[in-house]
């Protein structure tokens, strides 16, 4: 084989693939976007956005998003620090830490459910504990912060472990040196942290914050486990648009913004952190 | 905290701060596990004691609410439907991902910056979005309600990582190891079977696990792709308006146990993977 | 048995040249070592021989045979990599019968060949082990005994030394050299190492900026350098450059003395080993700057005309940084340089 063709060969079949079931339906919700029988139009976009729910459910996305990704991160940062002195015991810890990453958003909804539902764990401890006579409806129309906590809360804990896992092989890229280096300059442990650690952590943090972000975006099934249509989210609203409206082009016109919100975040991110030329570890 | 205590400060603050980090990772710990074992009381406890109030902080080790998540009708299909789309994405992903990893970390192309930017364009990309219209496409080609169909989805989610993943393996397999066996008489073809592919092994299975969880846990474009053929995880979605608290305790302890099994699998495999994808 | 042949072999990256039309004809059984510093082109020549990179242009011939479009395993060559490249899943006599298991050499005639070039490293306890429970020096001994067992043409050697530590590399320097001695290949061995170029070879190839400088015997590169590269690269310290005017009937103004020299009309450069100086009435004048005892030599840095020139004296001789040295050059050891061309001037 042509050693100069051999990397196209190679790279032929996901480019093939990436081609048929990325760029192809990409277009095709373009398309369906921008049209409504034959012709083009901005229709889909005006009726998505004037819809009551576009607001609320906008509204929802961002301050989900807004409430999660900042803890995740500074709980992730953390924990890797944590784990990056830790001696006995490292790759257990490692190992609970990082359980939630094979959990659906699924069932992480359910297991919060467990918690927070009438008869719940939260429930019963309360009352076990003479705090309330009843239990309480959290997850109800009259309790929309409880709402709001208890997804917040079921997205922490399953969606940390994804950016855990990306700092803790990130930190473990930065030589020791560094650390006795600044160490013997006469830095802190929290000045260490500041001017070593994070500054060279930027690439893992700008895939970590991407990652993160864009899947923030994309809330849906942990939401419909706990909060059904009481918290209305895009991705929700996606969903409702293309089975119970059968409206498939207002969904695309809803998926694109989702993807443009995306995008515009993405861009933030790799502009926030980018790494100068050759300051690369 | 008195001026006497002053002078075994240092060594107070010292353990004093141990007994913070120490508790500070037990309370960690103790945030992943206990939503956990709360899960694993109310699937080990029959159904009536699911409903019941107040819980107890104990498992009954009743099996009755998976018996009944066992008899309950399309559940167990559902299950096997999961089985069947994540195996299929494992080997897709990998099959077709694996052969570009070994491209990226072996060559130097033209069109080796585009490439990578159209993977990692998949990355930042809410891809389950595209199900929609692949829905459509699907019913054309006849593929709609099966599970190549909805395997083919979830595969373009899992092949960014696939790819990366790859490319970081092949990257820690030095090319020397490769150049050694061409001298030594090796075609390509045989310096990788013989060299590469044994050393790889087990990173790739890894890989093909992680692949396996990501599908085994989709649930938008399953729900959107499955109506007759349903997943596990779409079969749960569409009955969690109705369907009695018990039954969706189970089905979501049957979501977990899969994926704590192959976390555990995978773990060494976790970090590696991640630390060379980003540079 | 073989003589290898480059014909106007050269290498590109893009823009930048690796390789200019390099033309070198290495002798059947002899030992040629590539010589130069890191950059310089040599490993991408020897990898071009070996068939893991192609030559942009040129011609590559082993025994007689044009080899430049084939695979590296139909080249007749074996080769020793930096790094040792010792396979982590296979154990020594499994890496050490690689090559043979690839040309599917029956077991008793593989377990033959393995026993006897493991013998032949002194490796032959370790035959079980696998290469993560080697030293890096034992693995260095498997990688060359796995090339040996290849009974090769050629045998190719990329720094094969220079991971190792300073006393380990002295003692497989010379086991190298008898082993490779015996055994009747022809040997290309790339280093960046004087002392092992010179110890080692029949002759050696200095490379500088993807050219071949000089390819003559150690002692010739030594007495006789073809440029003012090689005088400065050969030689530790390096050799000493001074200019000189011409007055005249092959007298020269150096350093505000008179030399003999060549009968030419245009300023030349001066230059002579630091080994090759000595303490006398008349010569060179100096102020000695830094003075450093090296147990067997003094080694002494002056300064004649702001110009740097170094000497090694006997040991036992004092002298103290700005004392004044008159030195005085071995005549024969004389070499003059053209600083237009920077080649030898006869």
């Amino acid at each position: 084989m042509n050693a100069r063709l051999l990397p196209y060969v190679l790279i032929l079949p996901v480019t093939l693939f990436l081609a048929v079931f990325f760029l192809y339906p990409f277009a095709l919700v373009a398309k369906q976007a921008f049209t409504q029988g034959a012709e083009f139009t901005f229709a889909n976009f005006r009726d998505v956005a004037s819809h009551w729910k576009f607001p609320i459910s906008l509204k929802n996305t961002m301050l989900l998003a807004a409430a999660v990704v900042p803890v995740q991160l500074a709980l992730a940062l953390l924990m890797a620090t944590m784990v990056n002195r830790m001696k006995k015991g490292r790759d257990l810890v490692l190992y609970v830490w990082t359980i939630p990453l094979g959990i659906s958003d699924l069932a992480a909804g359910i297991i919060w459910l467990a918690i927070f539902e009438q008869s719940g764990f939260l429930n019963s401890m309360m009352s076990g504990l003479g705090l309330v006579d009843q239990p309480v409806n959290f997850l109800s129309y009259q309790n929309p912060m409880m709402v709001f906590v208890a997804i917040a809360l079921a997205e922490i804990w399953r969606a940390t472990a994804i950016m855990l896992v990306i700092l803790v092989a990130g930190i473990g890229l930065i030589p020791k040196e560094y650390y006795e280096a600044a160490e013997v300059f006469g830095a802190s442990p929290w000045q260490r942290f500041l001017r070593v650690t994070l500054p060279l952590l930027r690439p893992s943090l700008q895939t970590a914050l991407i990652l993160r972000v864009v899947l923030a975006f994309e809330v849906f099934a942990v939401v419909a486990a706990l909060g059904g249509t009481l918290f209305p989210v895009l991705m929700g609203e996606i969903y409702s648009y293309q089975f119970d409206l059968q409206n498939g082009n207002a969904a695309a016109a809803l998926a694109l913004i989702v993807l443009g919100i995306s995008i515009v975040f993405t861009l933030v991110i790799l502009r926030a952190l980018r790494v100068p030329k050759g300051a690369t570890i | 905290m008195t001026a006497v205590t002053t002078d075994a400060n240092p060594q107070d603050a010292r353990k004093a701060g141990r007994i913070v980090y120490l508790a500070a990772v037990v309370l960690l710990c103790a945030w992943v596990l206990v939503p956990l074992y709360f899960l694993l009381i109310n699937t080990l406890s029959s159904p009536e004691a699911v409903n019941s109030f107040p819980k107890s902080f104990f498992p009954a080790f009743d099996l009755g609410s998976l018996t009944f998540f066992a008899n309950f009708g399309g559940m167990l299909s559902a299950l096997k439907n999961s089985i069947i789309v994540a195996a299929l994405t494992m080997v897709l992903s990998i099959l077709i991902g694996a052969p570009a990893g070994y491209a990226l970390s072996r060559f130097d192309f033209r069109g080796k910056e585009l490439f990578r930017l159209l993977i990692l364009l998949t990355r930042a990309f809410p891809l389950p979005l595209l199900a929609l219209p692949l829905a459509v496409l699907f019913i054309r080609t006849g593929l709609d309600d099966t599970a190549l169909g909805l395997a083919l989805v979830h595969t373009t989610l899992a092949i960014p990582f696939a790819v990366l993943i790859t490319f970081s393996l092949f990257s820690g397999i030095p090319i020397e190891l490769e150049e050694a066996a061409w001298t030594l008489g090796c075609t390509r073809l045989t310096a990788f079977t013989k060299v590469v592919l044994p050393l790889i092994l087990p990173g790739i299975t890894a890989s093909a696990i992680f692949a396996f969880v990501i599908s085994w846990n989709e649930v938008f474009a399953a729900a959107v792709l499955t109506i007759e053929n349903r997943t596990l995880t779409a079969f749960l979605l569409q009955t969690l308006g109705e369907a009695p608290l018990h039954l969706k305790f189970a089905g979501g302890f049957i979501l977990v146990v899969p994926a704590l099994i192959f976390i555990f699998a995978v773990r060494k495999y976790l970090f590696a993977m991640w630390g060379i994808a980003n540079r | 048995m073989a003589v290898i042949e480059i014909k106007n072999v050269a290498k590109t990256f893009g823009a930048y040249t690796a390789l200019h039309d390099i033309n070198l004809t290495i002798q059947d059984q002899e030992f040629m070592v590539l010589l130069g510093a890191s950059g310089c082109g040599k490993t991408t020549l020897l990898r071009i021989i070996a068939g893991l990179e192609t030559a942009t242009t040129g011609e590559v011939w082993i025994g007689g045979r044009r080899v430049d479009h084939l695979p590296p395993k139909d080249r007749g060559i074996a080769m020793v990599f930096q790094n040792y490249a010792v396979f982590p899943h296979l154990t020594v006599f499994e890496n050490i019968g690689f090559g043979l298991r690839m040309q599917k050499l029956p077991n008793d005639e593989v377990k033959r060949r393995v026993e006897r070039t493991a013998g032949l490293m002194h490796i032959d306890q370790l035959l079980k082990r696998y290469s993560g429970e080697l030293s890096g020096g034992q693995r260095q001994r498997v990688a060359v005994a796995r090339a040996l067992a290849m009974e090769p043409d050629v045998i190719l050697m990329d720094e094969p030394l220079s991971n190792l530590d300073a006393l380990l590399r002295m003692e497989m320097r010379a086991e190298l050299k008898g082993v490779l001695a015996e055994s009747n290949t022809t040997a290309i061995y790339v280093t960046h190492d004087q002392v092992e170029a010179m110890s080692m070879a029949d002759r050696i190839s200095v490379m500088h900026k993807g050219e071949i400088v000089q390819a003559a015997t150690p002692l010739e590169v030594y007495r006789n350098p073809a440029a003012e590269f090689v005088a400065g690269f050969i030689g530790n310290p390096p050799m000493n450059f001074l200019p000189a005017t011409p007055k005249g009937a092959g007298k020269w103004a150096v350093g505000g003395q008179v030399i003999d020299g060549p009968q030419k009309n245009k300023a030349l450069n001066f230059a002579i080993r630091p080994e090759d100086l000595r303490l006398a009435d008349s010569g060179l004048t100096a102020r000695a700057k830094v003075v450093e005892p090296l147990g067997a030599h003094l080694l002494v840095t002056c300064d004649i005309d702001g110009a740097l020139f170094r000497a090694v004296l006997d040991s036992d001789m004092t002298v103290k940084p700005g004392d004044t040295l008159t030195l005085a050059p071995q005549p024969d050891r004389v070499r003059w340089f053209d600083p237009d061309t920077t080649r030898a001037v006869a």
